[in-house]
């Protein structure tokens, strides 16, 4: 097998990802979408690290990933403060950048 | 291992072919289950099949220490704080069906397919025939590469990294920390707002006929033999969980009853009747309630004349 799957793999699923954006309406949800095209993007850089036989490919997938965390506490406590006063997780509620 | 072997030579072994379809069938389900799935929750588990996956794929490629961060950091953490968060804001949410805009849907649907298709023609064209491998870069093993790298090339992006997650933990807390509007109400205020709405005043009676029993879902009894509901506690009683026994100690008097009349052989006809059901106590008519009230209304106005005159 050659190693240029795992880049349609990754391509695959940030399209998944992509798609998930914009056809899903749950807040929660787009941000598991977000949080995929993230992980395909990761993939890919594993890949190409491995294509390029060096490891700054594997340094900047782990920085990704710490800048996910650090996106998804933010877009939670997003999330939880609009549904305390919206009641609703739903993107096409939120209307107004104000609570 | 198959891992080692995989990261030393260019192209894969027959291993990580196998393993590798093997994952990409897992990884592409679950990120589709996640596109599909109605409820937040099923699309959370979804989306931690798909993260499992690739973390294996990771740890194939000679990332080790990704894959077992991607497992801590992703299915752990990250992951964990979305189901968190998917409790908090409603389990039972769903999607709704109706589209704000029309056909966007469909439109969403022809633009990920042709961005994928894009990508993927794109990464076809590209000419990506040889992989050098990671066995030189792993040659002291990952840890110690990964380590080398961060803390000479990237430790700027390292420290910055640390004020960035610094700077989200704060955030969060500001963002879900909620102002009291006003002060909340003192015990004073509370009692008085109870004498206020003249509800229960005294204590709520406690559970359980301290003859026989004393659980909780046996309601105490008033002094009439009916059982005092407030005895035990909402959660029973909304249940149906409550315990009768006020005609327990009768029952058991009936039966007592019988075993002396067949000891002392009396006809049937001679035996006290077996207690039923006590009888609940009749509410008052409200013909009656009327008829009083009426009866007063009449007085007053009668009595008032009275001192008029």
């Amino acid at each position: 097998m050659n190693p240029v799957n795992y880049l349609y793999l990754s391509a695959l699923l940030f399209t998944i990802g992509a798609s998930g954006v914009l056809i899903r309406r749950n807040a929660i949800v787009l941000f598991m979408c977000v949080e995929l095209m993230l992980n395909a993007s990761n993939l890919a850089l594993v890949t190409f690290s491995r294509l390029h036989g060096t490891l700054d490919g594997q340094i900047i997938a782990f920085f990704t990933m710490v800048v996910a965390a650090a996106e998804v506490v933010v877009g939670l406590a997003i999330i939880v403060s609009i549904f305390r006063t919206r009641h609703s997780a739903s993107v096409d509620d939120s209307n107004l950048m104000k609570l | 291992m198959i891992t080692n072997l995989a990261a030393v030579t260019g192209t894969t072994s027959t291993g990580e072919a196998v393993q590798f379809w093997v994952l990409a069938v897992v990884a592409v389900g679950g990120a589709l289950g996640m596109l599909l799935m109605r409820k937040a929750v099923h699309s959370a588990l979804c989306l931690a099949a798909t993260m499992l996956a690739l973390a294996v794929c990771y740890m194939a490629q000679g990332a080790v220490f990704l894959g077992v961060v991607q497992i801590v950091v992703y299915t752990g953490a990250i992951m964990m704080l979305f189901l968190f968060v998917v409790m908090l804001v409603g389990v039972t949410s769903e999607d709704s069906l109706k589209e704000q805009l029309k056909g966007q849907r469909f439109a969403a649907v022809l633009c990920g397919l042709g961005f994928g298709v894009l990508l993927i023609a794109g990464i076809a064209n590209a000419k990506l025939d040889h992989f050098t491998g990671l066995h030189e870069a792993n040659a002291e093993g990952n840890v110690p590469g990964l380590a080398r790298l961060i803390f000479t090339r990237y430790v700027w992006a390292f420290e910055v990294t640390g004020a960035l997650l610094i700077t989200a933990a704060i955030g969060a807390m500001v963002l879900t920390h909620r102002e009291h509007v006003k002060a909340p109400k003192t015990q004073r205020e509370l009692a008085a707002q109870r004498v206020k709405d003249n509800l229960q005043l005294p204590p709520l009676p406690a559970p359980g006929v301290y003859a026989r029993h004393n659980a909780v879902d046996i309601p105490a009894l008033l002094p009439d033999g009916t059982i005092a509901e407030d005895s035990v506690m909402e959660t029973l009683r909304q249940r149906g969980q409550i315990r009768d026994v006020s005609q327990a100690m009768l029952q058991r008097m009936a039966e007592l009853e019988n075993t002396t009349a067949d000891w002392l052989g009396r006809p049937s006809s001679e035996r006290p009747p077996v207690a039923g059901p006590r009888k609940s106590l009749e509410p008052v008519p409200a013909n009656n309630v009327n008829n009083v009230n009426n009866a007063n209304n009449a007085g007053v106005p009668k009595a008032d004349e009275e001192g008029a005159e």
